[in-house]
């Protein structure tokens, strides 16, 4: 469709990017839990290694909590456009 | 506190879970699903992956290691935090084709194969058999705590009566909840309930606890913080890279790979959205779970002796500081994590041994794996599933029995996360790469397990000695390492040196793009073949499941009845569901040697591949309009159809008329031109003045049905409505139709109890149409002995339905829609007296009635159902229904 | 030997036919099924055949097609009369040598056989 509106464009732009910050959040999450220890071991195995580790665990659980609902948000706006585009078809028919 | 009351309070749990499960399985089985299929129920029900391991074991664990312990729940965390893409992924193709089990998954992906469905069953059951006595003896244990005062000389096999007990009421437990049917889709709504319930006393107890040590025991987090760093010094706590890394990747293996867990994940999930609430919530879940743990280990080790079990920290530590309720908490949240992990794990295994151990097994043993033989199948699998059940406990008891309990829980329960993990490259690989195949999931599955068995398996129970491995490494990484990679470079290997054979090039395709690409039946084949099939499913669902979806096929196709078109959308469709309660390869056998398995040939496959293709990019409307397209389509085949048989009927039905007048009215001339000769003996004239009489009074019979039909037709008839018990009919119509036939004795099965249902009907209609149907069966069944059964129920309107099924051949299919017409018997070859008037009269009859006579196919014999409604439709309503 | 062999399946009218011919000194033999019906023409090779046109499991214009077809020269041209209770609209039976429509006057149905026997 040569006139698609920006609508659509834009919705389904955002939702691939967040799609690929679903598929890089798995790859940060392992990276930040397995570097320190790799690092520096023996600086990670006590107080401040749980504090490190417990501090990533919440904050990852907050990023997969932001995600899957921005995603879902997507998800809705990009049928939401969807269908208004084939409404709007419906009518210049 | 004293042990009795330990033991009460613990009944009344249990007595509590069954109530809830019950519950649970009450409201589902009236639909009320909607908070059963609750996220938060499906996210708790997760939880099954924290067992006693994580509820005694972790506190042990952490005194032990440190921070390691974090892994076991920082590996499930970062595979949760690719929730949307792998796991909602993982869920959807597996409910596609309703897959049972993990064994299931990979035996469908790799072409079906039971081999290796039976082969993955046997890893798991050897992985899970010490896991499940580790439960048992975290029970035992618990248990043994308040029964002694002694903090340090707790006896390691503790009392072995303790675990039967337990290992007792959770088989019972099972059974009840976890075979109480054979859905179509293995989903246990009360056991996922309980569980769920459970996962918040574990927490809530957990929480307690913590929250007691970190503010009652220590000065709060800051206090907590200093004297972790106290620990500076203790070597056993410095991370281990290797082991850090390798334990992270088992764990996160472990969450979909472990049986109990993909039951849970995948098989309970009813679709792939549960898990847009799950893949925060649940990780939250551990995170909660995990927060006190290195707080209680170190309170543990500053207050209790140096010899006491640090994984029974947990209750020892609320117990010596008096805190009873504390422990009696704690205490049922370790009963709560043991009990939850026992259950859904046997059921997950049971449901393995079942689908591809012994189902296979009997289906090879019996060489007759269709025809009418009446054997119940869903018989057969639910008591396989029980014995599983009772097996896999029963083992699970004896080897804590053998081994007297093991000493560090830690070690029991990494050896079953590295044995399922074997699995996983397979399953990813079948995911994720369409190469993939059957030689190569079984060499590197095949590898992976030999490995595991010698590196880490046998030396946990003391036979043999681990890996020699390089100085400075550690030897369970390496072992890991060691298995998984060989396990990974064979699948690879051998995947990419073999050609899958066509049906696992389809289900590759269908497993890896996610598209749902239907079986490809080649040859059209007739609708004969339906019935069969249907028999089969009846064998496994019950008659009124297997009837309910044959009609729901067959409505969406547009027809109307209970024998859809074979189209490949329909084969696919049930081969699923039936999948869905035997698993993939046994459903695929079996559809195949009934409907004839046709072979895949490259060709098709292409087009299958092409076909699939097509459908994604396809939109949706467009789909939809094809459907309807079809539908529409053939419903007009199956009106013309009609049309044209009626058609010919029609033109028939001058003839028939004059055949079945004249065929008395030629004994009738002729004898009574016979009886005017004049030298007949006396008897003669007698015979044939009977002969005569008989004869006008068949053409008087004939001519009453012929009106009686014609009054029914137009709706005029008279009904006279009382209240009638559906048994004194029965009752009467039996014993009038004994006169047809007398000769021939009928075995009547009848359930009297059930008959005994008033309804407001027209009695002496009702009457014929039962007399009619019954004198059928006297008639034409031909079985010997000859097996009349009679089964009423009550409908969800207050109606009822009669099933009358007799054990004879039936009538073939494609008579089966015209049995119901006048005449009907003007084509059969296998005619004989009478006019064929009566069943059309019966379904006129039913009509006027507000009711309806059908034939039910795939009965084993010939079969009608009579549905009544509670009473008849006012007669303004008939009439109007008829102008 | 049998001089004529009815195959037909009312007993009635079976009963009937057999009186009337049994009293011209015939003798009558009688078949009462479609099944079976060729194996009975064989075997007792008749001099006549009174073929019903609607039999159970087999038609009589079946049991005809199958008679006439018969590699013995002989049998297959045993002289046949069939009766028939669809009326006037299914006379047409090209195969048979005399078609006699149900009911009949017992004299039609005397007259007939003896023609068809001499």
């Amino acid at each position: 469709m040569p006139d698609q509106p920006l609508f659509l464009e834009r919705a389904s732009f955002r939702r691939r990017r967040l799609g690929d910050a679903a598929r890089v959040l798995p790859v940060l999450a392992a990276c930040l839990i397995l570097v320190p220890v790799w690092w520096m071991p023996a600086q990670v195995s006590f107080a401040w290694g749980a504090v490190w580790l417990f501090g990533t665990w919440a904050v990852l659980i907050a990023a997969i909590w932001a995600l899957h609902r921005a995603l879902h948000r997507a998800d809705a706006a990009t049928l939401r456009a969807r269908r208004d585009i084939a409404q709007d078809h419906d009518h210049a028919l | 506190m004293p042990f009795e009351a330990l033991v009460a309070g613990c009944l009344a749990y249990v007595a509590l879970m069954f109530g809830v499960a019950f519950a649970a399985d009450r409201a589902a089985a009236r639909g009320r699903v909607r908070w059963l299929d609750h996220p938060a129920v499906y996210t708790l029900s997760l939880s099954v992956y924290c067992s006693a391991w994580t509820f005694y074991g972790a506190v042990g664990y952490a005194s032990r290691s440190g921070l390691e312990f974090a892994t076991i729940y920082l590996g499930p965390t970062i595979v949760f935090t690719g929730a949307w893409w792998g796991l909602r992924r993982l869920v959807r193709v597996a409910r596609m084709h309703h897959v049972t089990s993990i064994a299931d998954l990979i035996s469908a992906r790799f072409g079906k194969s039971n081999r290796l469905a039976a082969f993955v069953t046997l890893i798991a059951v050897i992985a899970a058999t010490p896991y499940v006595a580790l439960q048992l003896q975290s029970v035992s244990l618990s248990f043994d705590v308040f029964a002694t005062d002694s903090l340090t000389d707790i006896p390691m096999a503790g009392g072995g009566g303790t675990a039967l007990w337990v290992a007792g009421g959770l088989a019972l437990f099972t059974i009840l909840f976890g075979t109480r049917n054979l859905a179509a889709d293995e989903r246990h709504h009360g056991v996922v309930t309980a569980i769920a319930l459970e996962a918040i006393v574990k927490l809530m107890a957990f929480l307690a606890l913590g929250v007691f040590v970190v503010w009652g025991l220590a000065d709060g987090p800051a206090d907590m913080l200093a004297r972790i760093a106290e620990r500076a010094g203790d070597p056993g706590w410095i991370l281990k890279p290797d082991r850090w890394t390798a334990l992270l990747f088992v764990s996160g293996a472990a969450i979909v790979a472990l049986p109990r867990m993909f039951q849970v994940l995948v098989v309970e999930a009813a679709d792939e959205d549960r898990l847009s609430t799950a893949g925060w919530a649940f990780p939250a879940y551990l995170f909660a779970m995990s927060l006190f743990v290195l707080p209680i280990a170190v309170m543990g080790q500053e207050l209790l002796p140096v010899d006491a079990n640090p994984d029974l920290y947990v209750l020892t530590l609320p117990a010596q500081s008096g805190q009873n309720w504390l422990a009696f908490l704690v205490f049922l949240g370790g009963f709560s994590a043991a009990t939850s992990m026992v259950v859904v794990c046997t059921i997950a295994l049971a449901t393995m041994i079942s689908n591809h151990w012994l189902m296979p097994l009997w289906l090879m043993l019996r060489r007759k794996p269709q025809g009418d033989d009446p054997e119940d199948l869903r018989g057969f699998v639910l008591n396989a599933r029980r014995l599983a059940i009772l097996a896999v406990m029963a083992v699970g008891w004896l080897y804590y029995q053998a081994t007297g309990g093991t000493t560090a829980l830690a070690a029991m329960g990494l050896v079953a996360f590295t044995g399922m993990a074997q699995v996983l490259p397979a399953m990813i690989g079948g995911l994720l790469w369409r190469g993939a195949n059957r030689r190569g999931a079984f060499g590197g599955v095949g590898l992976g397990f030999a490995l595991w068995l010698a590196t880490i398996f046998l030396p946990s129970v003391g036979i043999g000695s681990p890996l020699p491995v390089p100085p400075g490494v550690d030897p369970l990484a390496f072992a890991i390492f060691l298995s998984l990679t060989v396990n990974t470079l064979a699948f690879i290997g051998l995947s990419i040196f073999g050609m899958p054979d066509p049906v696992e090039r389809l289900q590759g395709l269908s497993f890896v793009s996610a598209v749902d690409p239907v079986r490809h039946s080649r040859v059209a084949r007739g609708s004969d073949q339906v019935e069969p099939l249907l028999v089969m499913a009846r064998r496994v669902w019950g008659a009124e499941d297997a009837l309910r979806f044959f009609q729901s096929e067959a409505a969406f196709q547009g027809k109307s009845g209970y024998l859809p078109d074979l189209t490949p959308r329909f084969l696919t469709r049930l081969e699923r569901r039936l999948a869905g309660s035997i698993g993939a390869a046994t459903a695929h056998a079996m559809i195949d040697s009934v409907a004839g398995g046709s072979e895949l040939t490259v060709s098709d496959l292409m087009q299958v591949a092409t076909e699939a293709q097509r459908a994604k990019e396809e939109t949706q409307r467009l789909e939809n309009a094809t459907t309807e397209l079809a539908r529409t389509a053939r419903q007009l085949q199956e009106a013309n159809d009609k049309l044209t048989a009626l058609s010919v009927q029609k033109d028939a039905f001058l003839g028939q008329i004059s055949h079945e007048l004249r065929t008395p009215m030629t004994s009738v001339r002729a004898f009574s031109e016979i009886l005017r000769t004049p030298d007949l003996s006396d008897a003669d004239r007698d015979r044939f003045a009977k002969i005569i009489y008989d004869e006008a009074g068949r053409l008087t019979r004939l001519l009453d049905d012929l009106l009686d039909l014609s009054v029914l037709e137009s709706g005029q008839a008279q009904l006279s409505i009382t209240p009638a018990n559906l048994h004194d009919l029965i009752e009467r119509a039996l014993s009038a139709a004994s006169a047809t036939r007398p000769e021939r004795v009928f075995r009547v099965e009848r359930e009297p109890l059930a008959e005994y249902v008033g309804i407001i009907t027209d009695a002496d209609r009702l009457l014929q149409v039962l007399i009619n149907v019954i004198t059928n069966a006297r008639k034409y069944c031909d079985a010997e002995p000859p097996i009349l059964s009679i089964r009423v129920r009550r409908t969800l309107r207050g109606g009822a339905q009669i099933d009358i099924i007799d054990n004879g051949s039936g009538i073939e299919t494609a008579r089966q829609s015209l049995i119901f017409e006048k005449f009907a018997r003007l084509n059969d070859p296998a005619r004989a007296g009478g006019a064929g008037l009566g069943l059309a009269i019966c379904k006129e009859i039913m009509a006027n009635l507000g009711g309806e006579i059908t034939y039910l196919p795939g009965q084993g014999g010939a079969a009608f159902r009579i549905l009544l409604p509670r009473r008849p439709p006012v007669p303004v309503n008939a009439g109007l229904r008829r102008a | 030997m049998l001089d004529i062999l009815m195959i037909e399946d009312e007993p009635n009218i079976a009963e009937a036919v057999r009186f009337i011919l049994t009293r011209e000194g015939w003798q009558v033999g009688l078949h009462s099924d479609g099944l079976g019906g060729i194996e009975a023409i064989r075997g007792t090779k008749p001099r006549l055949v009174i073929l019903d046109v609607m039999l159970p499991h087999r038609s009589g214009t079946e049991i005809l097609a199958e008679l006439r077809g018969d590699h013995d020269p002989g049998l297959a041209a045993t002289p046949v009369l069939m009766l028939t209770a669809r009326g006037q609209a299914s006379l047409h039976l090209p195969q048979a040598d005399a078609v006699l429509a149900k009911p009949f006057a017992n004299d039609d149905l005397r007259a007939m056989v003896r023609r068809m026997l001499n």
